[in-house]
Order: structure tokens, then sequence, then C-alpha cells
């Protein structure tokens, strides 16, 4: 019997600072054992827990594609104990992870349907992994129509700025940049709000047409009327929650909403599904 | 199913036979209050039908228990890698629990068993475990256990179930387990004809003494959101300090929290009892709390026991009616009422 609390032991085996304010870092892992990579089969959407021994754990959404072998990328901001003392550390220390957690984007629905993102902040990690799923040669043709609304407050906010850039020479996708205000007369994208961007750029809606949301709460906020108003369905409106973790199995008690719980129901719901439970995220 | 006699003069000589293949578990003194607890060579369970003040839960999911660990030194080829610590897995005998406890620790297995992920910790306690129950004689004023689908005489969980008959206990076996047990500590000897007849009749007369009762059919038609967003919560929870007394008490609470120590250069990852009346039970990083208030919280703990439980699992509620969060709640909570509120009103406006 497999012990679901324990890690596996991974390396560090890279750090890139992500943002301009340095508040976030992506870490590269690589497994200790091979048997363990092959045994973490994930899908875009799914967490894992960070284990620091010493310090604690704590729950990051995978920001690697699985089409992506040999490593693990995850986008971590700053903020309490365990993130802070994880930004001091460095390649190759030796850690944990233990997952993958939770469900994922529902792939398998969205298989053949026109998808579009929308992204704001430092939210943007499962989504990128999701990008990059499907924009996989092997992918690709699996989908329809694929839009991403990503938004930051200043350019330097941007994550994966590389990548934003490969992907706007793309023909295969349409990319909506925007931060919320800027003094770079360089910069070439839009400003203005992620809610405001995604009134005037997502496709039309249809049954075919599904939108994945996941940002910060007043995006989301003022995001879903604009969907609404744009026609598409709550069932149509796919978002990922966050809420505080400790175990990642549906076994510790704390993440639940209503007869949900976020680690192991979720964390990706539907609008439809979140509509029947009391709003404790 | 066998009844046996166990003269009361040969009871302990028989858990001495049962030690040598048995860790002895059982309801014992515990600072000022009866706990449950490992017994000692020279200590036997208190078996004068108390209800101890925590639960037995603590058999297979303990207050704090060091789940794993790894060495911290830099250069030990260890170092920051953890392993599981031994799970023990010898045989205990539970003996003197009350036959709704151990209904709790079987609703305890839906939580930590389950198809996806398995509790290696807990399930391991819980196989080694043979639950030797004592029928509950003299029903407290804040037992409803019957209402909640067990009862003093309740068998479904126990591997036997004794029965305080003067100077001996009628004894049920009702699992090769508990025959297993009754072998070790050679308890053999078969009951008189009409035996049955006798326990029956204790039977009734401990049911007939439990008088308060609750209803909770009507929780499971109604939505969660119409039960969540009614009126009623702050006016009958209001006096909840969130001091969390009812969530340890409780038999059938199993939330906990999982936190790293270091002592002399190893890390312990260690499990530890939490509860839903903490405000940092749900604190996200960022300080947002989505149960900010103490009516918020002590809401989810009743919301938990009464109607996810049931939607979730099927299974009744979460509760085996046992009293102890009535008799320890500082602020006069009674659950009882909680979910006659919840089942009589419940809908919004």
């Amino acid at each position: 019997m497999q012990n679901p609390y324990l890690p596996y032991p991974v390396r560090i085996d890279a750090i890139d600072v992500a943002t301009e304010d340095k508040s976030l870092k992506t870490f590269r892992f690589s497994f200790l054992d091979s048997e363990d990579e092959k045994k973490f089969n994930y899908k875009s959407g799914q967490f894992a827990e960070l284990s620091i021994p010493g310090v604690g754990e704590i729950p990051i959404g995978i920001a690697s594609s699985p089409t992506e072998k040999g490593f693990l990328t995850f986008t971590v901001f700053k903020t309490g104990k365990v993130t802070s003392y994880l930004h001091e550390m460095k390649s190759g220390d030796i850690m944990g992870i233990r997952g993958p957690l939770g469900n994922w984007y529902p792939w398998e629905t969205l298989a053949g349907k026109n998808v579009l993102i929308v992204g704001g902040g430092f939210a943007f990690t499962t989504l990128r992994s999701s990008i990059k799923m499907m924009l996989a040669p092997e992918n690709r043709s699996k989908f329809g129509a694929i839009d991403v609304v990503y938004g930051a407050r200043s350019p330097g906010m941007l994550l994966y700025k590389e990548e934003l850039t490969a992907w706007e020479k793309r023909d295969d996708i349409n990319m909506h940049i925007t931060v919320d205000a800027t003094e770079d007369s360089t910069w070439a994208y839009h400003t203005g709000f992620v809610p405001a961007l995604t009134e005037t750029a997502a496709p039309a809606a249809s049954d075919d047409t599904y939108a994945i949301v996941c940002g910060p709460p007043v995006m989301i906020k003022f995001t879903l009327p604009v969907l609404e108003k744009l026609g598409y369905r709550h069932d149509h409106i796919i978002m990922s929650l966050e809420n505080r973790m400790k175990c990642g199995i549906g076994m510790c008690g704390r993440c639940n909403i209503g007869t949900e719980l976020v680690c192991k129901d979720g964390p990706v719901f539907t609008l439809a599904d979140i509509n029947l439970t009391p709003s404790e995220f | 199913m066998t009844i046996l006699t166990i003269d009361k003069k040969c009871w302990e000589e028989g858990l001495d036979r049962a030690r040598s293949a048995y860790t002895l578990v059982g309801p014992a003194p515990e600072a000022e209050a009866l706990g449950f607890r490992e017994l000692c060579a020279t200590e036997y369970p208190v078996m004068d039908g108390s209800q101890t003040r925590l639960s037995p839960k603590s058999v297979v999911f303990p207050p704090s228990q060091v789940m794993m660990s790894c060495p911290l030194k830099e250069g030990d080829a260890k170092q920051n890698i953890y392993e599981s610590v031994e799970i023990g897995t010898s045989p205990r005998a539970v003996v003197g629990i009350r036959p709704n406890d151990a209904k709790a620790i079987a609703l305890l297995q839906l939580n930590f068993d389950t198809d996806e992920y398995k509790d290696p910790y807990v399930m391991a306690a819980f196989e080694a475990c043979t639950f030797i129950g004592l029928a509950v004689s003299t029903p407290s004023a804040t037992d409803f256990s019957i209402s909640c689908g067990t009862g003093p005489f309740d068998e479904s969980a126990l591997d036997i179930l004794l029965i305080d008959d003067n100077d001996r206990y009628l004894t049920t076996v009702i699992t090769d387990k508990g025959a297993a047990w009754a072998a070790a500590a050679g308890f053999c000897t078969e009951a008189e004809d009409g035996a049955e007849g006798l326990i029956q009749a204790k039977k009734e007369a401990a049911e007939s003494a439990i008088t308060t009762t609750i209803a909770f059919n009507r929780i499971k038609e109604k939505t969660v959101l119409d039960l969540y967003n009614a009126d009623h919560w702050e006016k009958t929870t209001f006096a909840c300090l969130n001091c969390g007394a009812c969530t340890y008490a409780c038999p059938t609470c199993w939330c906990f929290d999982i936190q790293d120590e270091v002592h002399d250069g190893t890390s312990y990852r260690i499990r530890h009892w939490d509860s839903c009346m903490s405000s940092l039970f749900t604190l996200h990083g960022s300080g947002h709390n989505p149960r900010e208030t103490s009516t918020q919280r002590i809401r989810q703990r009743f919301m938990h026991k009464l109607k996810y439980f049931q939607d979730k699992y099927d299974h009744g509620i979460m509760c085996v009616g046992c009293g102890r969060c009535i008799e320890q709640c500082p602020a006069g909570i009674d659950i009882r009422n909680i979910c006659d509120t919840m089942n009589r009103e419940g809908i919004r406006g």
C-alpha cells in the first residue's frame, strides 16, 4: 500500500526569478528516482504538495505540461513560512514533492471544442501547463480555436514572457495580453483590466466553446458577469479554486465547500457546480 | 453467534492471559478524568460503565502522531528524504469500549479508507484492534444514540459485546476476531440456555431508558444552500466561543493538521487533531479567510455532521449520540436542538 503522505524525493535543478519584483520564482525539479517520475503521471490543472522537511508543505499548481518530460516546474509566490523558505533554497537542494493531486481541467469534455483561457496574475501557472499541452504537436488538432486573455499589473509582472512572445507569433492560438497600466512606451499589447478585454476579445459563446477562468478573486468577480453577458453557460465556465489545504487527499477536512473537497473533488469545478455550494473559498 | 459467560472473578486473570498476544487498551484514569488509553501490565480497564471524557477515537487516530522523519544534517545520504515511521500492527484488545464509540471508529474509516487513498496509519491501527465492547446498561440523560442508528447494545462495530450481569459478563462473540481474543483469554464457558432472552431483556431495558431523540430525515431532502443560508444560525449558535471542546471530545470528528518539528537535527512530520472552530483552520496565505466568523465556523461543524456527511456517504449522520459535546460545551450549545432546527426549519426566509 502506497503511503499517500510520503513525498517523492526531488532535486531543485533550476530557479528563475519570474517577475520584476522577485516575488515569484519558477522552480524546476527532477526526481531522484526515475521510477517516481513514472508514478507521477499528471494532467494539466492538477497540483502537488511541495514538501520541505523541517518547514512544511504547500499546495501549488503544476506549471509544467505533461508533454514536457524529465522535470516538473512550479511558479511560487513568496508569501508564508514555506514559500519564503523555498525562495531562499538553491539549485541542487533536495526536498520532496507529493502528488499529483486533485482533478484537472476536463480535457475529455474539451476535446474538439474551442477553448477560451482567461487568466490573471500569478494564477497563470496551470493555464501555462494547459496551453503548452494543447499546443504540443500531438495535441493541437484535438482542440478547436484557442484564445488566451492574460493580464498582470505591469509588463514586469507577466509570467513566462518568452513563451508569451513565442505564442504571439503562432497562428494557431490567439493571444490577448494586457497590463493594468504601464509607462513603457514600447509596450505593444493591451492596457486595461482582464474583464474588459475579455468582453471584446472572447469568442462568441456556443455549445462548442468553453472558458477556463483562473485568477485573483477580483478578476473572477468581474469576469464572470462578462462571460454571462456573452452567453457562456455556467456549465461551460470552468474554474480552479484555492483553499487552505494540508493533506491534499481529502482527509484533513479543511478545504471543503459544502460536500466538495477542493483538494480531491477539485480544484477544478464548473460555475454550475460552484453555484450549488456555499461560497466558502 | 456464541454466548459465553465470564465470571468476574476470572476476568482479570483472563485479561492477563490474553496480554501475551494483545496489548490491552481501555478506559483508565487520565489526569482527573476517565481516559481511553493503553494499559500497563498492572492496570485493568475501568468497567463501571462510565463514559470517557474524550472518545476512544485516539486508539486509531491519536491526538498527535509522528508520520515520518528524516535527517537534516548536511552530507547525510538521507538528508531531507522523509521515510515513514514503522506502523505498528501488533494486535490490540480494546476492552470496555462503548458500542456507539466503536461505531464512531467504524465511521472514521469512511474518511480514511477511500477508493483513491488509504491512510496507512489509521487503517493499520484499525485492523490491529479487536473491539470488546461493554453494553451501556444505564444510559445518561444526554445519550441519544438510538436515533443516530446505533445504541447501548449495538453490535455492528464490535467483535465481542460484554453485558454486565451482576457477578458475571454475558458475552456475545460476534466475529472470528472476537473468538480469537476470547480463546487467548481462556474464556470458553458457554452461557446457559435462556441467556439470549436475558440479554434481550437487558437491551430493551437500556433502550427504553433513553428518552431523548433527534430526527434528521428532512435534512437529507433539503438542499445544502437552503440549510446553509437559513435564518437561525446567528440565533442558535451565538453563544459559541469556538473553543473546540466539542471537536476534541467528539468520537467522529476526524479533522487534522500536519506540522513539521525539528529535534536534534531530525525533522518529524506530525499529524495533530485540528478543529474547524479555529480561524487558522481555513486561513489562506493571502490573509483571506473563507470562514472568518465564529458563526461560519460552528455552522460548518453542524453542516458537516448533519448534512454534508449524509449526502456524501448515505450512511446516516456523522454523530453517534454520545452526548459528550452537550456535556462539555461551556456555552450550552446542544446538537440535538440544532439538528431539530435544521430538520424543522432550514428554509431561507
